[in-house]
């Protein structure tokens, strides 16, 4: 009865692909598996936006959106319209085919990025062998996109507010791959199939390593600054630069860099969920009374929570400390990082009494030690001890 | 045949994007074919089955270098030049010379190789996973004076991009706070 449900969608699809010919049925099989991609991602950007609006709502202390149909979860479906009726303005200075492709550029790439993650036992739409470097090698068509939105629109405020963007996804997608690297060399392989198989049962998921838990953190850090989102959301500084690269957007177009950006985000809590938390598998055996999709988009909505949360509370980091952060701190923790997840690999084979817990207190002082030398140098250096000229 | 005509797109794509990074007038538009073309390439890589290569190719080409060229242009003004050209006609002369050259030079090595007689082979499986023991043991050394050679590279852009000094603008500007200060201490003097 388990094994029917955990499976129900996989066994669906192969009915769904047995009904036609032969012939069609590669084509058959891949629509199949994108259609419900779609439509599942896309009910999820219009769930997270009123989510995040009521969240943000209850944080700064408001109800946020209440008005339409059920305590204002309709709120979604009318945004959809608006920005579909809207009217769709398009400078005259502008490049109009550049100005046009940029948000297709943003969106089509994400998309592809589901295609790798498994969402459940047997769930990946293709299962490559090198699953994680076609998700990075997906995400580096938005640095693009950011790019031809700013450049053509012809307007100061974009073009800043690209530059931003791309200063800041450069620096933030060196610790965003180097911080999955530590996995790829326990797991010893590249395929998010695989990886998830290595994380049977709740001990054995990587967070619950020193190594896991700091390479983890240093993920949701730079997948933050990676997706524009608040504390990271200068491209977007309102206060300084209008929208930024969105400013000369309105109407469908405007709504294509939103759904881009929520699917940014959601590929990244996917994958971090896949390398970390143990992907589609239940904590317990016990526990897998519950199908391993339930699983996989529970620890999705926790990471995705947490987003929201962090969105409420931190304030707006400036374009030097954001920089200086990615480059002096990141960069060097995730190498640091890197170093003690080989030495606990090679320590794997100890075998003495008492050696899983050396392991463990060793790993967490050889990465807790640079991490306050760093934090102590570089706060030194950039924040030296104020002089109030006029306040004593 | 789905797989033949997958190729002509593909191929069709990259040559018109290609054409396209040579000729329009505007370079930022030159940067933008090319990185679709880049990404053509990677296409075909992966249809044949090479998907280290293919994932590599966006990552690298379409990512990290096609950006560079596109920033580089940004900055150093090359969008907005629309005027001064070279001489068309000896500058296309050269261009069908070079070309030439160039075809002879691929051409002749290509068809009195051995590999053409040999006839094809069956594709080599190669995993991702062999590349990586491969560079990690035989060609170890080769990858890590890579590596030297492009952390040599790095410091020798970050020394070049170093400002020695203060900028002229800094200068500018502390000379105006200090002729400031001393207006104020001389108006402070006349006062008693």
């Amino acid at each position: 009865m388990n094994q029917n449900i955990d499976q129900v969608f996989v066994s669906l699809k192969s009915w769904i692909v047995g009904l036609v010919p032969e012939f069609v049925q590669p084509l058959v099989s891949i629509f199949v598996s994108i259609g419900p991609l779609m439509g599942l991602f896309g009910t999820c950007f219009a769930l997270t936006t009123i989510l995040e609006r009521k969240g943000l709502g209850r944080i700064q202390n408001r109800f946020g959106p209440n008005r339409v149909g059920p305590a204002g979860f309709f709120q979604p479906l009318a945004d959809a319209i608006k920005m579909l009726t809207k009217e769709d303005v398009v400078p005259h200075a502008a490049d109009k085919v550049v100005h046009f492709l940029a948000p297709l550029v943003l969106t089509v790439p994400i998309w592809l990025a589901f295609s790798v993650l498994p969402f459940g036992r047997n769930m990946a739409a293709i299962d490559l062998e090198a699953g994680l470097l076609f998700f990075f090698a997906t995400g580096a068509a938005s640095e693009l996109a950011v790019f031809m939105a700013g450049w053509s629109s012809r307007n100061k405020y974009s073009l800043i507010g690209a530059m931003r963007g791309i200063a800041q996804m450069i620096s933030y997608e060196i610790p965003l791959v180097l911080a999955t690297v530590p996995v790829v060399l326990v797991v010893g392989s590249l395929s998010l199939n695989e990886i998830v198989a290595a994380q049977g049962g709740f001990a054995n998921w990587h967070v619950f390593t020193p190594w896991g838990l700091a390479g983890f953190l240093f993920f949701l850090i730079a997948a933050t600054a990676e997706s524009n989102r608040s504390p990271f959301d200068l491209p977007e500084g309102e206060s300084e630069i209008i929208a930024g690269y969105l400013t000369e957007y309105s109407g469908f177009k405007y709504a294509l860099f939103f759904l881009g950006e929520y699917l940014g985000l959601f590929a990244v809590s996917g994958l971090a969920v896949t390398l970390f938390l143990g992907g589609w598998q239940a904590p317990a055996a016990f526990l897998e009374f519950i199908p391993s999709w339930g699983w996989f988009f529970m620890k999705f909505a926790v990471l995705i929570s947490i987003f929201i949360w962090t969105r409420g509370t931190l304030p707006r980091l400036r374009l030097d400390q954001l920089l200086t952060f990615s480059w002096k701190f990141l960069v060097p923790m995730v190498l640091v990082n890197l170093v003690v997840t080989a030495a606990w690999q090679l320590t794997s084979v100890w075998s003495f009494p008492g050696a899983a817990s050396l392991r463990w207190i060793g790993a967490a002082v050889l990465i807790a030690i640079p991490y306050y030398l760093l934090g102590k140098i570089l706060t030194r250096l950039h924040h030296p001890d104020r002089t109030y000229q006029y306040a004593e | 045949m789905p797989n033949e005509l997958i190729f002509y797109f593909l191929a069709l794509v990259t040559t018109v994007t290609a054409i396209g990074a040579m000729s329009f007038k505007n370079l930022v538009h030159c940067g933008i074919s090319l990185i679709a073309t880049f990404v053509g390439l990677a296409a075909i890589y992966m249809q044949l089955n090479a998907q280290f290569v293919g994932f590599a190719q966006i990552l690298v080409y379409a990512g990290a270098v096609g950006i560079l060229v596109v920033f580089a242009i940004l900055l150093t003004r090359g969008s907005e030049t629309t005027g001064r050209r070279n001489n068309p006609r000896i500058s296309s002369f050269w261009g069908v010379v070079t070309a030439g050259f160039l075809l002879c030079a691929l051409v002749f090595p290509i068809l009195s190789s051995n590999s053409l007689q040999r006839g094809s082979s069956p594709a080599p499986v190669v995993t991702v996973k062999e590349i990586g023991l491969q560079m990690m043991s035989t060609y170890v050394v080769p990858l890590q004076a890579i590596g030297l050679l492009l952390t040599a590279a790095l410091l020798g852009g970050v020394i070049i991009a170093m400002r020695d000094g203060e900028t002229e603008k800094e200068v500018f500007l502390t000379k105006k706070i200090k002729t400031r200060v001393e207006h104020k201490a001389e108006a402070e003097v006349e006062k008693c």
